[in-house]
């Protein structure tokens, strides 16, 4: 039914003596928003920045639809689909929605015929297409993203993975620093990523969103998988336990 | 209940005037005192001191235009004021030389321009190397780059304030181009082509006008391009991600080192162009040619609402602040007042434009919240 998209087998990584990663085993199946909670420094950043190609891990294989991707530069994990959003987003929030989704690969047009010119229009068209998609909509795109909330600037940022066909969405606690009712959409979106069967990775200490929107929990604890469990069998207070490792104390 | 919406109606009314206000205010601006100096200063409003304050503001223009792509990246270009001053000198020291070698006038004149402008190119291209790869900041970098083009530019005059000694004939074809129109308006008697008439008497000469300055026309196929480029083009757009977010422009695959380094050279290209100009103008080379039009050049940016922090701007906004302090400085002459107070005036007119920039954005702010 579901297949597995995203496989780390044993991944382990060193910072000098230090071991953040310890034979990590970590998989994400089509169309399932995947969880990965735990406590600072517990290993979820590191595991991410594995699988998004910023660090190499020392041990274990990564592979993305059935490709090895340890040995790939960001740039190219993102071109196999994998498209991470940080908290910081990564937008040029001087500029317009159609401009931030074709960063960089902007749709160019001639004038009379001879001179290359960014072609806004279309881009702008595109960029509602897909926001659409995300029922999200923008009362006028024109405008620059330093004056769109929270909320609106996260939809930019996934509409942008989307329109490049990402095949992965990683998100790196994309409801810290939002309102209540801006958490609310961003949460909604998720729900919409996975709808159009696009799984996505959650990092997230909100519990509340979590529950809410998860469809597996991986607790990571001082760099090991310390539970992996359907959301369906999951309550917050067995969650808590394993974050802190008072499951193990009581074991 | 229909108070309190046509309450909101007029609020929102005075919010759009105020933001109109706000917007282009530079324009308004301007439009003052040139009323306020045709009204007040005798000999202001003639299509002749038109001519002459255009021509005049062309030096700050040019510059400004390279400054706006280097201030959008939140960046600055401290050199480009002896830049000017190499390309003058670098171009009058060829054409004499090689007029005084035998030359032909015109072939002696294109090659300086070329390999004047060429020479204008390297000190930018340092900046931008020093700025983009080593890391250098901007001010830092351009700072040294200040120091080093005085220097040179003054080596090739040996010292002198000015390349002067340059062939009669030679003189007399620079001017026809640098002090050139391509229309020319005689009081009385209407509009002529190309030639400005000599055998005038005085008092009608005086009120000759060049309708259409070479220098102008220059100035004006580099703004259109210029602006074109910033505005329109995959350049432009990228110019502006830099100057708004860096990590994202790296991001997306901008290859941003590279084009920091074309902005600076850019910036230093422009420059050339007016030290270029100043030499067809004067008909001599002056190393310090732009002293004081660095500074300008950066207030003209200012005042045209480009952030310094970068990612906003326009080329438009920065022609309008090179015509203001110049506007500003030929009326305060009209009117006879002491023209050191223009330096103070022009620094209060700066200052002015960053606080209404700052409300502008805050404007911006309070009408998406609200």
């Amino acid at each position: 039914m579901a297949e597995t998209i995203l496989k780390c087998v044993g991944v382990s990584k060193f910072f000098g003596g230090l071991t953040a990663l310890d034979q990590v085993d970590f998989e994400v199946n089509t169309g399932e928003v995947v969880a990965l909670l735990g406590d600072n420094g517990a290993g979820k950043s590191t595991l991410i920045k594995c699988i998004s190609g910023v660090y190499k891990p020392e041990q274990g294989k990564i592979t993305f639809t059935g490709k090895d991707i340890v040995h790939s530069t960001p740039a190219e994990v993102r071109d196999e689909g994998i498209e991470t959003i940080y908290q910081d987003l990564a937008l040029a929030e001087n500029l317009d929605v159609g401009a931030n989704v074709f960063l960089g690969k902007e749709r160019m047009k001639k004038v009379f015929g001879l001179f290359p010119v960014t072609d806004d229009e279309y881009m702008r068209q595109e960029a509602t297409k897909v926001l659409d998609r995300l029922d999200i909509h923008i009362p006028s795109l024109k405008q620059k993203l330093v004056n769109l909330s929270g909320g609106q600037r996260q939809a930019v940022a996934i509409a942008r993975a989307l329109y490049w066909n990402a095949k992965l969405v990683i998100m790196d606690e994309p409801t810290a620093a939002l309102g209540v009712p801006e958490q609310r959409k961003v949460l909604a979106l998720v729900r919409s990523l996975r709808e159009q069967g696009i799984p996505v990775i959650l990092i997230s200490h909100t519990m509340q969103d979590v529950m809410e929107v998860a469809d597996r929990i991986v607790v990571m604890r001082r760099g090991k998988v310390a539970a992996n469990m359907m959301r369906r069998d999951a309550t917050v207070d067995l969650i808590v336990k394993h974050i802190i490792g008072a499951s193990e104390v009581n074991e | 209940m229909a108070a309190t919406s046509s309450g909101r109606k007029q609020a929102a009314s005075t919010n759009q005037i105020l933001d109109f206000i706000v917007r282009s205010w530079a324009y308004i601006f301007l439009l003052i005192m040139i009323l306020f100096f045709s009204l007040t200063g005798r000999g202001f409003f003639t299509l002749a001191n038109f001519s002459n304050v255009l021509v005049t503001s062309t030096m700050v223009a040019l510059m400004a235009i390279g400054q706006t792509y280097v201030v959008i990246t939140a960046g600055i270009d401290l050199s480009i004021g002896w830049t000017v001053g190499l390309a003058s000198v670098i171009s009058a020291r060829i054409m004499r030389d090689m007029v005084n070698a035998g030359t032909d006038i015109g072939a002696a004149m294109v090659i300086a321009v070329i390999l004047a402008l060429a020479a204008s190119i390297i000190p930018g291209f340092v900046n931008g190397v020093l700025i983009a790869r080593v890391k250098v900041p901007p001010f830092i970098a351009t700072l040294g780059m200040f120091g080093i083009v005085r220097g040179a530019a003054f080596l090739l005059t040996d010292g002198q304030q000015v390349v002067g000694g340059l062939p009669n004939q030679l003189q007399s074809v620079l001017r026809s181009i640098g002090s050139g129109s391509l229309l020319w308006y005689i009081p009385g008697q209407g509009i002529t082509f190309l030639n400005r008439p000599t055998d005038l008497p005085p008092e009608i000469s005086r009120g000759v006008a060049g309708l259409l300055p070479y220098p102008v026309i220059i100035t004006a196929v580099v703004v259109l391009i210029f602006g074109f480029i910033l505005g329109r083009m995959k350049f432009g757009r990228h110019t502006y991600a830099i100057g708004g977010n860096q990590d994202a422009s790296i991001r997306a695959g901008i290859n941003i080192r590279r084009h920091l380094i074309w902005i600076y050279v850019f910036s230093a290209f422009t420059a050339g162009i007016a030290g270029v100009l100043h030499t067809f103008r004067f008909t001599a080379g002056a190393p310090n040619a732009a002293e004081a039009a660095l500074l300008q050049s950066v207030a003209a940016v200012v005042i045209g609402g480009t952030s310094l922090f970068g990612g906003e701007g326009k080329i438009s906004g920065a022609v309008i602040g090179a015509l203001i302090i110049n506007v500003l400085s030929n009326g305060l002459v009209i009117l006879n007042i002491n023209p050191l107070w223009q330096f103070i005036v022009v620094g209060v007119v700066i200052i002015v434009a960053v606080l209404v920039n700052q409300a502008q954005t805050a404007l911006e702010r309070l009408r998406t919240n609200g």
